[in-house]
């Protein structure tokens, strides 16, 4: 184990961290985004809405996110979408981790029992009040622990991005595995910074999560 | 640049073979996370702490971390102390042991859910420790745990995608080798998440018709 390579290196990594930090955080956004949106079409009285619900998440959890982002981020110019890696990596995982969270949501909704609907339309609320008043704030403290598990998939996924050459934890370990020749130092350095990262993650879901219950 | 899928039939050959490859690593590492898988868990379970306590550190380290770092890890790592595996067979041994650490969460959960008078009866009638893990608690415990296994098998199957960096010929770095020659990125791997796709699909199929197997032999 080479002490001073890890102490000579570990600013970079750190720098990498940050990059991957935001690209979670932003990835998440635009996730849950899409999920919420994906959840009502696919929930939705519309047919036509139902199918483009079913048609995204059987899609985008169908094929590799890599293949997504290569088709967005190379094959993007063609059809007029320019975006730098970056922004790429953000929108490219994002749909992709948000058709997963479709799913989570969708379930969340429908672990509610009917007659939780049912009774409060009969006391006269709207459909869309019965949905905004009763079954979603209940609905929102089963989907915590499971979108936690999205997210922490999410983390991880990030790393996809080196492929597109962005500068962040993975792409970094790489980088550095081919100019030292330390696969194993460079695992141990950029590995604990992703643990911190989904720990420390892992522990705020999971304090979200008991205070969900408590209310 | 406009769009030309009429590129596509003549880059057929490597792209089927690029479906080959994908198939095989698939289902090589999917073999491998198995039963790999249930030793990792018989261990989780049974072994000793001073075996156990390291293997909780492994274990731990490859949940934590992307797979993509794994495979970085295995393939310049095993060439580092001078093992020099082909590209196939360490993305076939970063595949499987990452994935083998997922279904040894699985079978361990199975393993405890199995009734514990199982045990009991077979320890009663003779049987030594590890006959009754080998022929009665370990058989029921994976029937149970099939179907969240196939779920694994099929993102496994997406993540075989990712062995494509370290240089296995599969259908992503086909379609990356025929793109290399045509510049046509968009059509190429829209062509290879349609293969993709249909072998997710079969696999889905497959899942479906096992679990309700299983459903009928309870």
């Amino acid at each position: 184990m080479d002490v001073d390579l890890i102490l000579r290196v570990y600013p970079f990594f750190l720098q990498a961290a940050w990059v991957t930090i935001q690209l979670s955080v932003l990835t998440a956004v635009l996730g849950l985004a899409c999920g919420s949106l994906g959840a009502a079409a696919r929930l939705s009285r519309l047919r036509i809405f139902r199918i483009i619900g079913a048609v995204y998440v059987s899609l985008f959890r169908g094929t590799p996110a890599l293949i997504q982002l290569f088709i967005l981020y190379f094959g993007g110019p063609q059809i007029g979408i320019q975006l730098d890696a970056f922004e790429a990596g953000v929108i490219g995982l994002g749909v992709n981790i948000g058709a997963y969270m479709t799913e989570t949501i969708r379930g969340a909704i429908i672990a509610i029992d009917r007659g939780q609907t049912e009774a409060s339309r009969t006391l006269g609320l709207s459909r869309w009040q019965s949905m905004r008043y009763v079954v979603l704030p209940q609905a929102a403290r089963l989907m915590i622990r499971p979108l936690g598990v999205n997210i922490n998939a999410l983390i991880k996924g990030t790393a996809l991005v080196a492929a597109i050459s962005v500068v962040e934890l993975t792409y970094t370990a790489q980088r550095y595995i081919g100019s030292t020749y330390k696969p194993f130092e460079m695992f141990l350095l950029s590995g604990t910074l992703y643990m911190i990262i989904i720990y420390a993650t892992g522990r705020g879901i999971a304090w979200l999560d008991r205070r969900a219950r408590i209310t | 640049m406009s769009l030309d899928f009429t590129v596509v039939p003549q880059f057929l050959d490597v792209i089927l073979l690029g479906v080959l490859w994908t198939i095989l690593i698939t289902l090589g590492a999917s073999v491998l996370s198995f039963f790999v898988g249930i030793f990792f868990a018989i261990i989780a379970l049974y072994a000793p702490w001073f075996v156990r306590l390291p293997f909780r550190a492994f274990e731990w380290l490859f949940m934590g971390t992307p797979l993509l770092l794994q495979l970085f890890l295995i393939y310049f790592g095993l060439i580092q102390v001078g093992i020099d595996l082909p590209a196939f067979v360490a993305g076939v041994i970063g595949l499987g042991l990452h994935y083998a650490v997922y279904n040894s969460e699985l079978i361990q959960a199975s393993i405890l859910a199995v009734d514990r008078g199982q045990t009991e009866a077979a320890r009663t009638l003779g049987l030594s420790r590890m006959q009754t893990l080998r022929y009665v608690v370990v058989p029921q415990a994976v029937r149970d745990v099939i179907p969240p296994i196939g779920n694994n098998m099929i993102a496994l199957l997406k993540d075989s995608a990712l062995v494509s960096v370290i240089g296995v010929s599969e259908l992503t770095l086909s379609a990356q080798q025929a793109i290399g020659r045509t510049f046509r990125p968009f059509e190429f791997y829209v062509t290879a998440a349609a293969f993709y796709y249909a072998i997710n699909l079969i696999m889905e199929a497959v899942q479906r018709r096992i679990e309700r197997r299983i459903a009928l032999s309870r």
